[in-house]
């Protein structure tokens, strides 16, 4: 036990009140905001407009794969540019911005019970130059060549040459353009999602008694920091690669009969920088996902989350590890076999933690009061998606069987799987979770309900087939595959059956955002703790919570986040910033 | 890739024992009804724009340690070719140094109120780190016009692109700077005008060890120590 303060001793919140900007007009009250609240819808609303675009690259790229030569439009330039377009857009403008960017800025700041992040100015920019670098983005698609179609992992030195979409034109500089422009804006913004969760915590708050959504979007964000350098110094290096001429990645090379002035540069020095970015964005998008999914599934099943302090340990384990497994995306590259051999085991281990992870939710729904909410559905889906392609996981981290499987739909089933559909899938639930608290009103139940089973079941569809014809041998990164030996009758009817799936659960997510622009009017008024959840950004005076989250005095933490279900207790949650203590069996000596 | 992992070595330590002092292993369930921890409000005693700056100059650190890494695989490869390091590099050290040296005792200056010596030490630094700046272009200039151009040799290439990303660093921090010297003129609350110059201190302070770190690469002294570092190890 501990030593304990009586709660009527409790001095009065000693935290420091910050000196919040006040708004004069419109523009700087919903535009040139500096409240993390607006900031974090104007995130959200622009990754969920450039993710609208890739969703509609990736129909593209079905409409090919599934149909080839049925689409005059699609030639081979074309799909590569909508894969490069597809992967970049989802991993670094949607992914990283709406889970950082979007849910950081709303969660961060009334989840540790603070008015505001500690640097709104920074917070503001960093909004601004995410917006620029999505228009530089943006503006490729009708910059002279089209934008570049070098893959998503910009490899050199194709990704710079005449043969490949771009690599001659505006699209490869557009790109690296808008990449260096996202890191600096990210800068920013993450500097705030630190240092906030740092010092801006009430009076109470204690690291151990964070939610671990905190715990999660803190964690990424510190690798986020860390990580992101490597992709700009790879990005400035290509630049001058490309627009001066020097030969940091560029070998000496012959192009249509010429030889190009570059010479011994090394394409593998660009992919351990990309990936020493590369793998830790994996765990910079799955942290924040790891910590939603905990919150929700121990709200939902009205029960505390089992082992919280082995989920903070694992989630700080997990940042670390990921920092020592980037060249397991390179084992194709001709690397010395130990090292392939120090990856594989580097790779392995983070299973460990990440198991532990899966334990502990299972344990918390484990003779839990299970609501089947449309949240909750999202979160169970996550934990069975998200082992499906991490059982995938073990295959391709070991050298021996990556290296036929490297270059197949495997590959892209995979990353699909773990990376792709269980952090949507997360983003889903916590939006339909934490909607009601933005916009004071419930999404639709029965478009929710049809948006999670038409998503859930039909990215199963779409990839768990993948696997099969990745198996099969059928490559990836071509755009046809007509007359060869591994494209069989029963692949190609695979890839068709594929390819209509995927525009099925397109098709969901518009429903989705139907249902989201709906129910900002029509929706059902929520209240202000509509899930009778515990933590803080649920206990606001108004919702959804004005300028600066707390009314008069900020609240006090007395307790952790997962105070569910207590015995003794009069309800079945008791807010962190409840005081007093509940049930014999854990009442303080 | 050694180098970016012995920096993240140095974090990962650093935020270990930071991670050690947080009370990690509290059990949290067992603590309902009281009220965290018992010592005060949440947070470091430091000012959070402290901190702030601590971790921007952590991601800097970072930055530059990748382009160490880049630096020394690239260097491996059979065309490169050591230039010789302009003399003026000395010089522009010696300057550096001094824009240091003032800013530390504008900082002391503040903590003592003494307006006049604040006054001093800002303007003293920003001279200085201006004419950093002019003589690195110095350099440049010396080093095209004695043909070791930009795209010439891998070795002249990363001279070109680390000096011009410390100097857009420098630039960078001239503005920080030149907002609190107006400060200083425009009487700033002298509490603010304290953590504005210690703010700069800081950086500068910082921006330095990475210059001399810089130095000491490009001029090749780094890759002999890592060299004798690893005959040591093996």
């Amino acid at each position: 036990m501990v030593d304990v303060t009586p709660a009527d001793a409790v001095p009065p919140a000693e935290v420091a009140e910050m000196e919040l900007y006040h708004p004069h007009s419109w523009w700087t009250k919903y535009v040139f905001s500096q409240d993390a609240k607006v900031i974090a819808i104007q995130y959200s609303a622009t990754a969920t407009a450039i993710g609208m675009v890739a969703l509609v690259l990736s129909w593209m790229m079905r409409l090919q794969l599934g149909f080839p030569g049925t689409f005059d439009f699609i030639t081979p330039e074309a799909y590569y540019q909508f894969i490069t377009m597809h992967g970049m857009i989802m991993v670094i403008y949607l992914l990283t911005a709406l889970f950082l960017g979007g849910f950081g800025n709303y969660l961060i700041p009334l989840m540790v019970g603070a008015r505001d992040m500690v640097f709104p100015y920074v917070n503001m920019l960093s909004y601004w130059i995410y917006l620029l670098a999505v228009l530089v983005l943006v503006s490729s698609f009708f910059a002279p060549g089209g934008p570049t179609g070098a893959g998503w992992t910009l490899y050199p030195p194709q990704a710079i040459m005449t043969g490949t979409p771009g690599g001659q034109d505006w699209g490869i500089i557009l790109m690296l353009v808008s990449l260096i422009l996202f890191i600096i804006g990210f800068t920013m913004g993450g500097l705030n999602y630190v240092v906030t969760v740092l010092q801006a915590r009430t009076r109470g708050m204690t690291l151990m008694r964070l939610p671990l959504t905190v715990w999660g979007i803190f964690t990424a964000t510190v690798m986020a920091l860390l990580a992101f350098p490597a992709l700009f110094v790879a990005c400035v290096m290509m630049l001058f690669d490309r627009a001066l001429g020097t030969s940091f990645f560029m070998p000496a090379i012959v192009e249509m009969g010429e030889q190009l002035q570059h010479g011994g540069g090394s394409p593998i020095l660009f992919q351990h920088l990309f990936w020493f970015f590369g793998h830790p964005e994996v765990y910079i998008v799955a942290l924040p996902a790891f910590g939603i999914v905990s919150d929700l599934i121990s709200t939902h099943a009205r029960k505390n989350i089992f082992g919280y302090r082995m989920m903070v340990w694992a989630i700080v384990g997990i940042g670390a590890l990921s920092f020592v497994v980037w060249a397991h995306h390179m084992y194709v590259s001709g690397m010395h076999p130990y090292f392939g051999f120090f990856f594989a085991t580097t790779t392995l281990i983070i299973a460990v933690p990440t198991a532990i992870k899966v334990y502990n939710w299972v344990l918390t729904l484990w003779r839990g009061d299970i609501h089947l909410t449309v949240p909750m559905l999202f979160a169970l889906a996550f934990i069975v998606t998200f082992v499906n392609g991490g059982l995938t996981g073990l295959f391709l981290g070991n050298v021996v069987v990556d290296v036929p499987l490297s270059d197949t739909m495997f590959v892209v089933a995979h990353f699909h799987m773990v990376m792709g559909v269980a952090p949507i899938l997360v983003i889903c639930g916590a939006i339909y979770h934490w909607y009601p608290k933005v916009t004071g009103r419930m999404l639709n139940e029965a478009m929710g309900q049809f948006h999670f089973w038409v998503t859930f079941l039909g990215a199963y569809l779409i990839f768990f087939p993948m696997h099969y014809i990745g198996l099969m041998g059928v490559p990836r990164r071509y755009n046809e595959l007509t007359a060869t030996t591994v494209m069989t009758e029963s692949a190609h009817d695979l890839n068709a059956f594929i390819s209509i799936m995927a525009f099925l659960v397109g098709f969901a997510q518009i429903v989705f955002l139907f249902n989201l622009i709906w129910s900002i009017r029509h929706g059902r008024e929520a209240g202000g703790n509509p899930w009778r959840a515990t933590t803080l950004e649920w206990q606001t005076s108004e919702t959804p919570p004005a300028h600066g989250n707390f009314g008069k005095e900020l609240p006090i933490v007395y307790r952790w986040a997962y105070d569910y279900s207590v015995p003794g207790a009069k309800e079945d949650f008791i807010p962190q910033n409840m005081p007093g203590s509940f049930g014999s069996s854990r009442e303080p000596a | 890739m050694s180098v970016i992992l012995v920096f993240l070595l140095v974090i990962v330590g650093f935020a270990g024992w930071w991670l050690s002092h947080q009370r990690l292993m509290a059990k949290p369930w067992l603590e309902q009804g009281v009220i965290g921890d018992i010592i005060g409000p949440e947070g470091s005693a430091l000012p959070t724009a402290k901190i702030g700056l601590g971790v921007f100059l952590a991601v800097v650190g970072c930055l530059f340690a990748l382009f160490t890494s880049a630096y020394f695989m690239r260097m491996a490869l059979s065309d490169w070719q050591a230039l010789p390091l302009p003399r003026v590099l000395w010089f522009n050290t010696g300057v550096l140094v001094l824009s240091s040296i003032a800013l530390q005792c504008a900082s002391v200056a503040a903590r003592r109120g003494e307006i006049d010596a604040v006054r001093l030490g800002l303007v003293t630094a920003g001279l200085t780190a201006l004419a950093f700046l002019v003589g690195q272009i110095v350099a440049w200039r010396e080093l095209t016009a004695d043909g070791y151009l930009l795209t010439a040799n891998p070795a002249n290439s990363f001279f070109y692109l680390i000096t011009g990303m410390h100097g857009l660093h420098i630039l960078g921090g001239l503005v920080g700077l030149g907002r609190t010297t107006a400060g200083a003129w425009n009487g700033a609350r002298p509490e603010r005008l304290r953590l504005g110059v210690e703010l700069c201190a800081m950086y500068w302070h910082f921006l330095l060890f990475v210059w001399l770190a810089i130095f000491a690469l490009l001029a090749g002294w780094a890759a002999t120590f890592i060299e004798i570092c690893r005959q040591l190890l093996t």
